[in-house]
């Protein structure tokens, strides 16, 4: 599905890459634990999780993960967003716990890496 | 081709850094996305593991048409059981690496798995070295 959906489906706040939004989004991993995300070999993934610092931003420009949504109405912090912007992410913020985000995109049709 | 970046043991907002800087290089370089992406998951492992554990350490990267060569140096505690530390899951990291999204246990045995050569050698009370090779034919 379309970024674009993605908010939608999210009732997201959109924190940086509007011009990203027509990008394509296949997979889904939801993890708090970036550890786990960089065990990943997936294209195309958005990357739901809580964990709002620097690191998370960091494991996906190295995981070449290009949108993160951040549920439980965590806050992107300045800094994370100006190395979002530099490597072309899309960042979105959204009310809804992890389990209900995840069953919200898992409804309308973004697969499970595993 | 040789580059070398300083690494702040502790210092997390500067954690990733170098692995973004060698990232960088290579694509400049033209390297495949997907050789890239194992060598700099295998780094980045590397600099969280020197900056969650160690007091300071280096990178060095090597760069030549065969291979890309980096060498993780540190002075640090030094790992008493590298056999167990390679193990899925064990951890010595304190809550703080935790609460960075690190410390589960997977930074070594990803390493290995990203590496095409990784070599570990440690000194407990002194530090640590890891290579990772990278082919690139």
């Amino acid at each position: 599905m379309e970024i674009n959906r993605l908010l939608e489906i999210l009732e997201g706040e959109l924190v940086c890459g509007e011009q990203f939004l027509e990008k394509e989004v296949v997979w889904g991993f939801a993890s708090d634990l970036m550890s786990d995300v960089l065990t990943l070999d997936t294209d195309q993934l958005v990357l739901v999780t809580g964990l709002n610092n620097l690191q998370t931003i960091r494991t996906a420009e190295v995981a070449d993960i290009e949108c993160i949504v951040f549920v439980r109405n965590k806050k992107v912090l300045p800094p994370m967003i100006a190395i979002a912007k530099e490597h072309e992410m899309v960042l979105i913020e959204c009310r809804y716990s992890m389990f209900g985000a995840i069953a919200r995109l898992h409804e309308a049709g973004l697969k499970p890496v595993y | 081709m040789k580059f070398k970046y300083e690494i702040e043991g502790g210092n997390f907002s500067k954690a990733g850094n170098a692995s973004s800087a060698v990232k960088k290089i290579l694509k400049q370089l033209n390297v495949p996305p997907a050789t890239i992406k194992k060598l700099v998951v295998a780094l980045y492992e590397g600099e969280v593991n020197v900056v969650a554990h160690a007091w300071n350490g280096c990178i060095y990267v090597d760069i030549d048409p065969d291979r890309i060569f980096v060498t993780i140096e540190d002075e640090g505690p030094g790992i008493p059981d590298i056999g167990q530390a390679m193990q899925e899951g064990y951890s010595t990291a304190s809550q703080a690496v935790r609460e960075m999204g690190f410390g589960a246990g997977m930074g070594l045995p990803n390493m290995k798995k990203n590496a095409d050569l990784l070599n570990i050698k440690s000194e407990v009370g002194k530090g640590t070295t890891v290579e990772i090779t990278t082919l690139l034919k």
